[in-house]
């Protein structure tokens, strides 16, 4: 009979193989699904994983998903790891592109730089301030953080409607919902020939190492990571919880709100409703693939990345709905969240008749038949 | 305001709260057992595709009910094997649980957007509903809508009144002094996820078979998240929940109100209403942490395991 029985140290070894078994079982599940749909899961594997690494062009289609995913995750996982429940990098995303592109559409063709870093800025400070809000909820009225963040990425979402119904429409759009085209000093640079892959990218993986170094090199991610796991021991070490919470939510913020601006500003070039396909949500797997690590998280991202641009591609090869992302992304997490059971339990095999014929069980394996 | 256009707000309110209150009163027996699911969203969105595909293909309404119930109930169950076997973070699974089931049943449902189908119709119960007011009020719906008055007394009658409802509120505040007394805590744990799971699935179906008769990729529009805040605004009472249900009603449909009344906001602002509220009631609720603290069941969101204390 196979047994679980609790690590008395969770094992390291685990921590960092669970991702990978649950991204094997993914696979796993998914070739079943594959099947049924009478689709080889060898050509389907090779649309999704392969294909996105083809050529240069699709190479640069996977960093412009990659991007948003790696800066939303990067902030999520400062929160998760001071144990702070911030879900609403969607809702950060979709307010930092609003603003971004309010600014974006005051420029004109001779603007200069200049003018683009103050999008790229006020589209962070946005994000920033949508974070702020449910923070300052939370500080004043305990209110609960998971709520308020999903609940103001509804309001973020319809917001964004409203400005691109409304004062940000194009007038020359012939009453279409997107706003007109941003001129040319505010889009960001790519960095490709041929592709929309932006300088964001670059930023994001740098911001990634950043915060990196600043949670496991410094005083105040110490802090952080100290709060995360253990609050009392942090309250009596004096951490201020205030300005931790404050800190995490509001980098979060202004990555999330960097994310979107970079998007409307980089691969999209004007406002449009379809900002993001749940960036803002796939992110928070993201987090958790990577391990709540940043470094770990920039492999996690070019792997969510792959499987959206997989997706696309799946859906001009093999006829899928794109949906097929969502549930991907669904099962991963499940598989992600399961195996994590290894890290602090241990499966054994333990003849079943030695149990059953040992007149008094030990105490142990009495509580074991509970569970 | 004249009476007939008071009268039409609270019965649009009762039709847009009925989703909301049945989704609320499964994630409340849910939570008195000390389990938080936060994946009524995807539950209820599977709830609403597969309802609206049972009666699709079959003609029938019961059995596309039906398959909503099974559908909310073997979702309840993934995050069952989970949070209660493999003890993941609740909050974490419940979060997955909703990605999945958005994902898969948009997936599923794919083919389904643009179908129609019949919903369910209003039944008026003869002189009930002759009564002015109260009666085209509480007494014209459709069925779902009278079952959801039905399941909120069997709710109150379980949770308060019955040794079953003792049970599960024994395994809610202190799961480990349960186990102690012999109940089985992971069973009776698992049973409130279900029953859940059920309800969401109802809630799902009411969503395609009766409010608008269609399926829509992430139709539910998040109000399986506002079902969880009025649990906790009603301070898992299931009383309360009603009263919240409706009034979150009529908050959602406001917008609809102020058009009448000539108010020229956009579609898109107007539509922002029902969450707003929903901050606006959660800041009022939770301004008094220690009441909150002292309402929810005290082992809300614990993993248990008898083996680790």
């Amino acid at each position: 009979m196979l047994r679980t029985q609790p690590r008395l140290e969770s094992s390291k070894l685990m921590s960092w193989m669970s991702p990978v078994i649950a991204i094997v079982l993914t696979m796993l599940v998914s070739s079943v699904m594959f099947l049924s749909l009478d689709i080889n899961p060898a050509t389907a594997f090779r649309v999704f994983i392969l294909d996105p690494l083809s050529d240069s062009y699709n190479l640069g289609e996977l960093m412009v998903k990659t991007t948003p995913l790696l800066l939303c995750a990067t902030g999520l996982a400062l929160c998760y790891k001071a144990n702070i429940w911030n879900i609403g990098a969607e809702g950060q995303l979709l307010v930092g592109a609003l603003v971004g592109s309010y600014f974006a559409l005051q420029a004109g063709d001779d603007s200069g730089y200049g003018w683009l870093a103050i999008t790229l800025i006020a589209g962070a400070i946005a994000g920033m301030l949508w974070a702020a809000i449910p923070t300052l909820l939370h500080q004043l009225f305990h209110t609960n953080l998971i709520l308020t963040t999903i609940m103001l990425n509804y309001i973020g979402l319809y917001l964004l409607l409203w400005g691109v119904h409304g004062p940000l429409v194009d007038p020359d759009g012939f009453g279409f919902p997107e706003s007109a085209i941003f001129a040319d000093s505010v889009l960001l640079p790519t960095i490709m020939e041929d592709g929309r892959a932006s300088i964001s990218i670059i930023l994001a993986v740098i911001f990634a190492i950043g915060s990196g170094i600043i949670l496991y090199r410094t005083l105040p991610g110490f802090q952080l990571r100290v709060f995360g796991s253990d609050q009392p021991a942090a309250r009596y070490a004096g951490y201020s919880s205030k300005f931790i919470i404050w800190s995490v939510m509001l980098s979060a913020g202004a990555l999330a709100g960097f994310a979107g601006v970079a998007e409307v500003t980089g691969p999209i070039g004007q406002l449009i409703p379809q900002i993001s396909p749940g960036y803002g949500y796939a992110a928070i797997i993201v987090a958790y693939l990577g391990r709540l690590n940043p470094f770990g998280i920039i492999f996690a991202a070019f792997f969510m990345g792959t499987l959206y641009m997989g997706s696309d591609l799946a859906q001009i090869e093999l006829g899928m709905p794109t949906a097929i992302t969502g549930l991907f992304q669904g099962i991963l997490l499940f598989f992600l969240l399961a195996c994590d059971f290894l890290i602090n339990y241990k499966i054994i095999w333990k003849p079943t008749t030695r149990v059953a014929q040992s007149s008094k069980p030990t105490a142990t394996e009495t509580k074991q038949g509970t569970a | 305001m004249d009476m007939e256009l008071f009268q039409q707000i609270l019965v649009a309110a009762i039709k847009t709260g009925t989703p909301l209150l049945l989704v609320a009163l499964g994630e409340l027996i849910c939570e008195k057992s000390g389990v938080l699911n936060l994946g009524q969203e995807g539950m209820m969105l599977m709830g609403a595709m597969a309802g609206f595909a049972g009666a699709y293909f079959s003609g029938s309404l019961a059995l596309g009910l039906l398959l909503a119930i099974i559908a909310g109930m073997t979702m309840a169950a993934i995050f069952g094997l989970l949070s209660l076997n493999l003890n993941t973070n609740q909050v974490a699974t419940g979060l997955a649980l909703t990605i999945f089931g958005a994902g898969l049943s948009a997936f599923l449902g794919v083919n389904l957007v643009g179908s129609t189908v019949v919903g369910f119709k209003a039944i008026a119960i003869p002189l009930l509903s002759d009564i002015p007011f109260i009666g085209p009020l509480f007494f014209n719906h459709d069925i779902l809508v009278y079952g959801s008055f039905a399941l909120v007394g069997i709710c109150w009658w379980v949770v308060n009144k019955t040794r079953a409802g003792l049970t599960l509120r024994a395994v809610g505040e202190n799961p480990y002094s349960a186990n102690a007394l012999g109940i089985k805590v992971i069973k009776v744990r698992y049973i409130a996820v279900l029953v859940g799971g059920a309800f969401a699935g109802l809630a799902g179906a009411y969503m395609s078979l009766s409010y608008t008769p269609m399926w829509m990729e992430n139709m539910t529009a998040g109000r399986g998240w506002i079902a969880l805040s009025l649990v906790v605004f009603a301070s898992w009472r299931v009383g309360y929940l009603m009263v919240g249900a409706y009034l979150f009603g009529v908050a959602s449909i406001l917008h609809l109100v102020m058009q009448g009344i000539g108010f020229t906001i956009s579609p898109n602002l107007l539509a922002m209403l029902p969450y707003v509220a929903t901050i606006v009631v959660m800041v009022i609720i939770s301004s008094n942490p220690l009441r909150q603290k002292l309402a929810a069941p005290m082992s809300l969101a614990k993993p248990f395991d008898s083996r680790i204390h």
